[in-house]
């Protein structure tokens, strides 16, 4: 059964695994450093459909279904699957899943929904109320962009802090087999909000969320940064990256070493100047997940990884009434052993200073 | 963490690049002059034909909206405004790349309630704010010409 460590951390008893996943890109992801790591690439940005929705939607099906594929496993093996994206009312993943059958729990965290899916499958797992569970997400650079930009042919320019949404998804399919890699633990993030009002900055308003729930983590189960072989954050991208690493520090934390952005990894901003600060996206974590962390930790290549999904939850509504951008981040303990010792056991009794949370500037 | 909006903002201000205006401003200044120039050459061609000249001028916007729609269609135009930026948008080039591009994007919703009602969502502010503005110039004109 999942059980409390400290204020805002569940420790998994009986650890989850990934029993298989899947990942989708396109044309660019295709052309970036992780172009070997995917499961299927289409060059197409359209796959075969005739608007960007349905594409987005086709995406979602095509990481379900590789990744059930890849597992030998059959959508009746699914007991839940937990799946979300960009667009308005979640449409790519109620179109994408609905001849599946499977039962479906709609999520919207923005670009945070594979931290956020993942999280609540693996309690669902741990907690026995389910054999295997599903979580999905995806996003388009076409479709995000009709939604909360500019039209595709629009003759504007790309401010130097904006961020390009990666046309991908990933799936991940979890169960109770014994076998790496384990989700060990999940933390669950706050709205943070410090005042950006600049669309075009999202790793800026994503980065005080991510500082929160890293430190949390830590704070709640007394682990320390040396302890883990990366600690990757969802979509901070070049800005929030920075402005991260110095938050963390502020705070006596230092992760330097272990700190990767998955916007930074998926795309190269030298040969790919126009993706500007990095990617973004829920396909964007979703993909780097299922790509290439997933399977460094399968071949014992990393051992203790601390992914941390960030999303920006605005509307275009919001933006335009002059609201600033709250931002969220979910963390989720990869490890490739289901007990490495170092996590607090339900049993022991964690001394955290729960009382001290403190509101926000 | 205890930190105003103040405060966070500076560490923004630190890890945020600033456009690249030694760059930005020579292209758009480039690539504007270069929109007027062909518009002038059109026009010089159009009075060389016979045109009269009102009517040339007017023929040359009629030209140039032409070309930024259908280079909008062909998806060429927001690429030469990669590099031409505002020198690409404030041209009467840019006001047909406003109206073509929403109908490109939206025409996926019909051509009613999409491509239709959609096609001045960036055009529409430009329309309304224009009208609005030539009118009150009108009538400080009419006032001034009383007296």
């Amino acid at each position: 059964m999942p059980y409390r460590i400290g204020k805002y951390t569940l420790g998994l008893e009986m650890p989850p695994t990934v029993v298989s996943y899947a990942s989708v890109g396109s044309k660019k992801e295709g052309e970036g450093p992780l172009k070997d790591d995917f499961d299927y690439i289409e060059m197409d940005s359209y796959f075969g459909e005739d608007t960007w929705e349905k594409a987005e939607s086709r995406i979602q099906r095509e990481a379900i279904n590789r990744a059930l594929e890849k597992g030998e496993l059959d959508p009746s093996d699914i007991d839940y699957v937990f799946a979300g994206d960009l667009l308005n009312q979640c449409t790519s993943s109620s179109y994408g899943l609905r001849e599946l059958g499977i039962p479906l729990f709609g999520l919207y965290g923005a670009c945070s929904t594979m931290a956020e899916s993942l999280s609540l499958a693996s309690i669902f797992i741990d907690s026995r109320a389910a054999e295997r569970c599903a979580a999905v997400t995806s996003s388009h650079f076409c479709s995000a962009e009709r939604q909360f930009r500019f039209p595709l042919e629009y003759a504007g320019q790309r401010t130097p802090t904006s961020q390009w949404t990666v046309t991908g998804g990933g799936a991940v399919i979890i169960g109770s087999r014994k076998k790496a890699p384990y989700v060990r633990a999940v933390t669950t993030g706050t709205v943070e909000d410090y005042g950006i009002k600049d669309v075009n900055n999202m790793g800026a308003a994503m980065a005080p969320a991510a500082s929160a729930t890293i430190q949390r983590f830590f704070k709640d189960t007394g682990m320390k940064p040396d302890q883990f072989d990366m600690i990757v954050t969802g979509d901070l991208g070049y800005v929030g990256s920075g402005i991260l690493l110095e938050l963390l520090e502020k705070q006596g934390l230092d992760i330097h070493r272990q700190h990767k952005d998955c916007g930074l990894m998926i795309f190269d901003r030298e040969s790919q100047p126009e993706v500007q600060a990095g990617g973004s996206g829920c396909g964007c974590s979703g993909s780097v997940l299922c790509g290439h962390i997933l399977p460094k930790i399968q071949q014992g290549k990393l051992k203790e990884v601390l992914f941390i999904a960030t999303g920006a939850l605005m509307s275009t509504t919001s933006v335009q009434q002059g609201g600033t951008i709250p931002g969220i981040a979910h963390l989720v303990y990869l490890s490739s052993e289901a007990e490495s010792g170092k996590l607090p056991k339900q049993e022991q009794e964690i001394h955290c200073s729960c009382g001290g949370r403190k509101g926000k500037g | 963490m205890s930190m105003t909006p103040q405060e966070y903002e500076s560490i923004n201000q630190k890890y945020s690049p600033a456009s690249k205006s030694w760059k930005t401003i020579p292209m758009a200044w480039l690539f504007g002059g270069l929109i007027c120039c062909i518009g002038q050459a059109l026009n010089d061609c159009y009075q060389a034909l016979g045109i009269e000249k009102d009517i040339a001028s007017a023929t040359v916007s009629v030209t140039l909206v032409f070309l930024a729609a259908l280079l909008t269609g062909f998806g060429v135009y927001d690429n030469i405004a990669k590099y031409g930026g505002a020198g690409c948008l404030v041209p009467i080039t840019g006001f047909s790349n406003a109206v073509a591009s929403p109908a490109l994007d939206f025409k996926s919703e019909g051509l009613i309630l999409g491509l239709g009602a959609k096609m001045f969502v960036i055009a529409g502010p430009v329309i309304v704010y224009g009208t609005t503005a030539s009118i009150i110039y009108g009538l400080i004109l009419y006032l001034f010409h009383l007296y």
